[in-house]
């Protein structure tokens, strides 16, 4: 500190804030898009953060795909309790019965969470969301930029985003058009894990290393509960097991891990050889470019 | 991310100062940038298995005998099936000594704009020159636009040199022509380094088949280099973002100015002066959400207090009273053209955003164009085309508070949007001030 030098998580923080102030300052209506996992949480304290000691100035929304871990929600309803935000919900159920959209035979409902939120930002007029997409996740998101431009079918065309340079970021959008915000574009998964021990964040206990009843299936743990049931033939096996990603219950898959800390998770995690979609998400390895794909749709 | 476990010791504790090195890669097509930047990951074991494996599969797919690791950054379907970089890709690593951001930007002369939005935070570009082509065009103009945009400390990675047999000889003439171009330029810390990014010759591990070159390998000149002096910690600048104004019971007298200290250092107690009105007061605190701290630097984002109550807004700057940024509704910039819809013109406005200010500006004049190959400013020029760069003059609505770019690379910047269509169309670096000038 008193050569005037940040470290480089505290140089992370505060380009995250910056973004925050500079979204909410030039937009006309932001919000947060809350999944319940490490990230949109990581994003949602430290959008508490750039506002202190006001609260944040908009709404989150979470996506429903009714497809959640109960920890999940109830971790996202302590969050929305403590901070006082107001919290919308896009029901992915609700746009299936009213026929918006119609459930995938393989049962993910990740793809299909893409008209339902589109939907829910043009009904509730928001200009702008904030997404927790960091670039070391995966390499279409490597691609793409902190404020990243959607026309007004909320695709991204990324052979043609606007050049974003210095700090000087530039969300003017026509009526009906919007921006995407990533304000832990820069973050790896090493670098969430570290914050979230240091400033010692609440996130759901799927996180962390537990004895859990799993089988196999194409070469990853599945828990086995009411959205992964046994199938025939099928053995349960009990292992400690966490999850790296928490997606859709049905799909999001654990790994073998006995990381029962948030001390003991940073460690695995700077020693892991995967990459955590990789490792966690049947829905991610579709195909080469899934991702890219699923991102020009107007994915998150 | 890194598999040695010494990484932990500092992923632990968010104040010890390992610090954060952006570097941007620049240089012609396929002069190997791509490919660099997956040997620096590869051989300091910082990819991931599936991600090896997904390039390895896609090298094997496509017949080559070797792993194309460029496949490990150019991740767009249309790079993968053309094998060319088309805009910025970010890739993350970290050693015990720092973290480091990369910005692997395309050659390609159509894409030079998103080279542009790569390098304009680095610390450092690599440009990389293939031994066997030499300095081409295209390696100048990304060195000129790294110069213009204040990249304080420039690497030249002469590569391919597997394909020059190792010679010195072509590392030695490639030295000498680039170190002439560059003597015409504003290059405070030029370094160059032999390396061959396919076979991996000094790029983490010093290579065997060149005794001769007794610097650094890449890693180790980056991991070294220092940047904490490039930063400019003299002139108090901070640019207010938004005005915290709690709506709850317990905070409401509270009025705090957001921002993210442009450069600087400031304390509680200090005496300082807002713009545009120009009052006085002193810093009553620097408050963050963890409690108020005893002085803010670059690039922290704070909520400062005043003593006093004057009305300031965003976009309004504060500095101290005998350190002030020009207040200019006439300015003298360079600019980078970024539009391929339209050139610039004289006499055409558009908005213009310059820390958190937003204004209208109109061309008043196109001084000169910059040819990138010699050097040579052509007086006559009536237009500025995409990717050109040229020295012109503004006239703003309204006075913005600026500092000459080589002295503030916050305060002397400014982007130029089209007000139809909304895109960033220039990059532009304040000049020296007319007094000064
Ligand atoms: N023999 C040899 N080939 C190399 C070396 N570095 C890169 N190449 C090859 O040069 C070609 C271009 O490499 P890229 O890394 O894609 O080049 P680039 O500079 O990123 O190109 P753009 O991003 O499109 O400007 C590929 O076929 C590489 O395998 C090297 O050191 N030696
Ligand atoms: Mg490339």
């Amino acid at each position: 500190m008193t050569a005037h030098v940040l470290s480089q998580l505290r140089s992370l923080e505060a380009e995250s804030i910056h973004i925050f102030r500079e979204v909410v300052a030039e937009m006309q209506r932001p919000c947060l898009l809350f999944s319940g996992g490490k990230d949109s949480i990581v994003m949602l304290h430290i959008a508490a953060k750039a506002f202190a000691p006001a609260r944040i100035p908009f709404p989150i929304m979470h996506v429903d795909t009714g497809l959640n871990f109960q920890t999940v929600l109830d971790c996202r309803d302590r969050w929305v309790e403590r901070l006082g935000v107001q919290l919308v919900v896009a029901s992915v159920q609700d746009a299936i019965d009213r026929g918006l959209v119609r459930e995938e035979p393989n049962g993910s409902r990740n793809r299909i969470q893409t008209p339902v939120l589109l939907e829910a930002v043009e009904k509730n007029g928001f200009d702008a969301a904030f997404g927790g997409g960091r670039r070391d996740e995966e390499k279409a998101r490597a691609k793409e930029r902190v404020f990243s431009f959607r026309d007004d079918f909320g695709q991204w065309d990324p052979k043609n985003q606007r050049p974003e340079i210095w700090n000087l970021y530039n969300g003017r959008v026509h009526q009906g058009e919007s921006i995407r915000v990533f304000p832990l574009s820069n973050w790896t998964e090493l670098d969430i894990w570290s914050y979230i021990e240091a400033e010692n964040i609440d996130i759901p206990d799927l996180y962390l290393a537990r004895e859990r009843e799993v089988v196999a299936r194409g070469g990853m743990l599945y828990e086995v509960n009411e959205f992964t049931p046994l199938r025939e033939g099928e053995s349960a096996e009990t292992k400690s097991v966490r999850y790296r990603t928490v997606g859709d219950a049905n799909l999001t898959a654990a790994v073998e891990s006995t990381a029962s800390t948030l001390r003991e998770i940073v460690e695995e995690t700077a020693a892991v050889r995967l990459t955590e979609r990789g490792a966690t998400r049947g829905d991610d390895r579709v195909s080469e470019a899934a991702m890219e794909d699923r991102k020009r749709e107007g994915y998150f | 991310m890194t598999a040695t476990t010494e990484t932990t010791s500092f992923a632990v504790n968010p104040e010890r100062s390992v610090d954060l090195l952006r570097f941007a890669t620049a240089g012609s097509v396929d002069d190997g940038k791509s490919t660099l930047i997956g040997r620096l990951l590869y051989d300091s074991k910082t990819i991931f298995e599936d991600q090896l494996e997904s390039v390895e599969q896609v090298s094997k797919d496509r017949g080559n005998d070797y792993t194309d690791l460029a496949l490990l950054t150019d991740g767009l379907r249309a790079e993968r099936e053309q094998g060319i970089t088309i805009d910025v890709a970010y890739r993350y690593f970290a050693t015990p000594k720092r973290k480091f951001i990369i910005a692997d930007t395309p050659g390609h002369i159509q894409y030079t704009r998103n080279m542009v939005t790569g390098a304009s935070t680095a610390d450092v570009a690599l440009i990389l020159v293939d031994a066997r082509k030499g300095v081409l065009e295209q390696s100048r103009r990304h060195t000129f636009l790294a110069t213009l945009l204040g990249v304080p400390h420039i690497v030249v990675c002469v590569n391919k040199m597997d394909l020059v047999d190792y010679s010195e000889d072509v590392f030695e003439q490639i030295r000498t022509e680039f170190t002439e171009f560059a003597s015409r330029l504003r290059v405070p810390d030029l370094t160059f380094i032999p390396v061959s990014a396919l076979v991996g010759d000094n790029v983490v591990n010093r290579s065997d088949n060149m005794s001769w070159f007794d610097g650094s390998p890449l890693l180790s000149h980056l991991e070294r280099l220092h940047v904490a002096s490039d930063r400019n910690l003299m002139d108090v600048r901070f640019p207010v973002q938004y005005v915290v104004r709690p709506q709850s019971h317990d905070a409401r007298d509270y009025r705090g100015y957001a921002g993210t200290v442009a450069s600087g250092v400031m304390k509680p107690g200090d005496k300082v002066l807002a713009l545009p009105s120009g009052l006085e007061t002193t810093i009553a605190a620097i408050d963050t959400a963890d409690g108020p701290v005893s002085e803010a630097f670059p690039p922290m984002s704070v909520t400062v207090r005043l003593a006093d109550e004057i009305d300031i807004s965003r976009g309004d700057m504060i500095c101290r009273p005998n350190n002030t940024p020009a207040a200019l509704q006439d300015i003298d910039a360079q600019v980078c053209w970024m539009d391929e819809t339209a050139p610039l013109v004289k006499g055409k406005k558009y908005a213009i955003k310059h820390t958190t200010r937003w204004a209208r500006a109109m061309v008043k004049e196109i001084n000169y164009r910059v040819d990138v190959n010699s050097l040579h400013r052509d007086e006559e020029a009536t237009e500025i085309r995409l990717n050109e760069i040229g020295r012109i003059q503004l006239r703003v609505t309204q006075p913005l508070f600026v500092d000459p770019y080589r002295q503030n690379r916050q305060t002397g910047a400014f982007i130029l949007v089209d007000e139809s269509t909304n895109r960033t169309v220039a990059a532009g670096m304040v000049g020296g001030l007319p007094h000064s000038a």
